[in-house]
């Protein structure tokens, strides 16, 4: 199979300039992901994951090396260019959920749509809204503002924005940080349907019960890969949460 | 294409904090609404004065004694006695001179039907209604005759008939002036205050003559009202009357000053535009200082919005959209601001003028001016913020807390 790689990495360099030590983060990254992957970036807390994925979300460029994403060279693009890749090739999902407070959730998904280099009419805008809601499973919760929803929805709002552009690529960088057990299996689950549905999924973890759900991943230490493993034994993030349930109902029967 | 959606954006922000918004307007309110208040009352001002020169007549010069540009120095119009009878008769002999009226004026307390009031009374020849274009409702005015014989003859006012005849005819009825009685003769067709606040009906009129030897002891007159023989011959009539008076006073400089209506018009319109740029001033003042307050208020509210600005970034807002926003939000800050100036300001000269009596007109330039230049200031002082804002780096603005 002949596909060319939505992410093509080579050489990647991240030096930081703050004060009078220079902090290099990421120390030549090389990687390749391809349609339809489902990878996590993992590795100890100050291993540049959060480095590495704002250079990929085009939200930060490199010091050194290659990027291609989707065969475009973002490592050479101006700030305004960078913004319209941004728009319409990535999605980006925060592990502080950074939705619009005193904003519906229709309308914090609508928001990437306004920046959008063709206007997009008004009416389309609300129906492409509401349809990411509802593949997040939100339909219902679409005039809610964000202080009326619990971290679970509040992070499924966050993803509906991050795919209302129809990017070629949704980032994660701890999507689950903020969340309890069962809500970032949830999320998972979202996740997983997304991917099932063909979309490319980057996401940074560094919990690995949590990186069992993807198809693939990518351990980082001081900067570089030590280990780019596909995943064995995914899991299956419906049948975990049957399980779960039906453990606490038998939790709920028993006492 | 993305200003409309800058827009929406805006006037969601501002409605968030409505009194925010309110309070950073105020500046610009209070700037534009003293601005248009004030505006509104000297042209309604100005607008009477030239009405009511206009309405003296065209043709009308006054000859007051005492040098205006030496002798104001010395003590105001009028001041220095120089002009007398004989230069006024002197004056009505002249080729261009239509008719002459010589002026004493003074303050008395008249007596009538037991009641007493404090008013103006003054000495002037028939001729007097006819130059100043007053009319005479009942009753005439008193004649050459009168004026020969010292004649105990009044013209009153309608103040003065309310206040010492209310509701009775005044006229063939007497009035003592320092004990003097007077009969009145004819009642003046009211006219209603000047812009002075001078009641031109709080008024007595005697021949000229009756008031220098009667009520006062007076040789020098006030001044001189003439009539020219037409609106073209006004200044012939005027070098006439400098040159008769230079001759007959011999005075090294001159002692008199003439003045004609276009003259006093000119004056009104100066001083009205010398109050024009001090509103300027003011108005340029007041909208530095709004300007002041959106900006400070812009640099708070970017500030606290780094993380949204941040937010909107990440998901491909351009700098370009961030200035519009922002740029966008204190423009519609100034303008709202302006209009309510606008607003005030007219319902509060309206509002003098219904308590007050006085006239008020809003020049619609005015209005124009105080919007765009309220506008201007929103850009000017919102521009900085946006700027600011509009440079912010993604990850910095993410990270912001
Ligand atoms: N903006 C920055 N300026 C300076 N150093 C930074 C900056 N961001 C991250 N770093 C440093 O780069 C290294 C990698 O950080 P990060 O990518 O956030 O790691 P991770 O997300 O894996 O925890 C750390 O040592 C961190 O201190
Ligand atoms: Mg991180």
């Amino acid at each position: 199979m002949q596909t060319n790689p939505v992410i093509k990495l080579a050489e990647i360099h991240k030096v930081y300039h703050t004060g009078e030590v220079d902090v290099h983060a990421v120390r030549g990254i090389t990687l390749e992901i391809f349609p339809g992957e489902f990878v996590a970036l993992m590795g100890a807390s100050g291993s540049g994951k959060s480095t590495l994925m704002n250079m990929i979300g085009a939200l930060d460029r490199p010091t050194g090396g290659n990027y291609l994403l989707d065969g475009i060279d973002v490592s050479t693009l101006d700030r305004d260019a960078l913004a319209d890749v941004r728009n319409e090739k990535i999605g980006f999902v925060f592990q502080g959920f950074n939705l619009l407070s005193r904003t519906s959730a229709l309308e914090n998904v609508e928001m990437p749509m306004l920046y959008h280099r063709h206007r997009i009419h008004s009416r389309e805008q609300r129906e492409r809204a509401m349809h990411a809601l509802e593949l997040v499973g939100l339909g219902s919760r679409a005039d809610h503002h964000p202080n009326q929803l619990s971290g679970g929805q509040q992070q499924r709002v966050a993803i509906a924005r991050a795919l209302v552009n129809q990017p070629s690529l949704l980032l994660a960088d701890e999507p689950t940080g903020n969340l309890d057990s069962q809500t970032s299996i949830e999320i998972m689950g979202v996740f997983q349907k997304l991917n099932d549905q063909g979309i490319t999924i980057v996401m940074v973890t560094h919990e690995l019960d949590i990186a069992r759900y993807t198809r693939r991943n990518v351990i980082l230490r001081d900067g570089v890969i030590v280990s780019d493993t596909a995943v064995a034994s995914r899991l299956n993030a419906e049948m975990e949460l049957q399980q779960l349930r039906a453990a606490q109902q038998a939790v709920k029967l028993a006492s | 294409m993305r200003i409309f959606a800058s827009l929406k954006i805006a006037g969601r922000a501002l409605r968030r904090n409505k009194m925010r918004s309110l309070l950073t307007m105020l500046g610009i309110i209070i700037g534009v609404g003293a601005v248009i208040g004030s505006v509104s009352l000297t042209t309604g001002a100005t607008k009477q004065v030239e009405d009511q020169v206009a309405s003296l007549g065209e043709n009308v010069v006054t000859v007051f004694s005492g040098n205006f540009t030496s002798g104001a120095m010395r003590g105001g119009w009028g001041s220095a006695p120089t002009l007398t009878v004989e230069d006024a008769k002197a004056i009505a002999q002249l080729p261009h001179v239509l008719a002459v009226s010589p002026e004493v004026r003074d303050r008395e307390q008249i007596l009538a039907n037991g009641l007493n009031w404090n008013t103006q009374v003054m000495g002037e020849s028939p001729d007097y209604p006819q130059i100043v274009n007053r009319t005479i409702t009942s009753g005439s005015m008193f004649s050459d005759q009168d004026v020969r014989s010292l004649a105990k003859s009044a013209i009153v006012g309608k103040t003065v008939v309310d206040q010492l005849f209310p509701g009775e005819n005044p006229l063939g009825e007497t009035l003592r002036i320092r004990n003097i009685p007077f009969q009145i003769v004819g009642v003046l067709t009211p006219k209603g205050f000047n812009l002075f606040g001078q009641d031109q009906d709080d008024i007595v009129i005697v021949p000229y003559t009756s008031h220098m030897h009667r009520i006062t002891t007076r040789t020098f007159l006030n001044d001189i009202l003439v009539e020219a023989s037409s609106d073209k011959d006004i200044v012939q009539a005027q070098n006439e009357i400098t040159d008769l008076l230079t001759t007959r006073h011999r005075s090294k400089e001159p002692d008199f000053t003439v003045r004609n209506q276009a003259d006093l018009m000119q004056r009104v319109s100066e001083s009205s535009r010398t109050m024009g740029f001090l509103l300027a001033g003011v108005a340029a003042v007041s909208l530095i200082v709004g300007g002041i307050g959106i900006m400070n208020i812009m640099l708070v509210s970017v500030t606290e919005r780094t993380r949204e600005i941040g937010i909107r970034m990440a998901v491909g807002a351009r700098g370009a959209d961030i200035l519009v926003q922002f740029l966008i939000e204190a423009v519609t800050l100034s303008a709202i601001g302006g209009s309510i100036g606008i607003a005030s300001g007219m319902t509060f000269s309206w509002l003098i003028a219904s308590l007050k009596d006085w006239p008020t007109v809003t020049p619609s330039l005015w209005i124009v001016i105080a919007f765009i230049s309220s506008t201007i200031v929103g850009i000017i002082s919102g521009f900085y913020p946006a700027w600011k804002a509009s440079k912010l780096d993604p990850i910095d603005a993410l990270r912001y807390e």
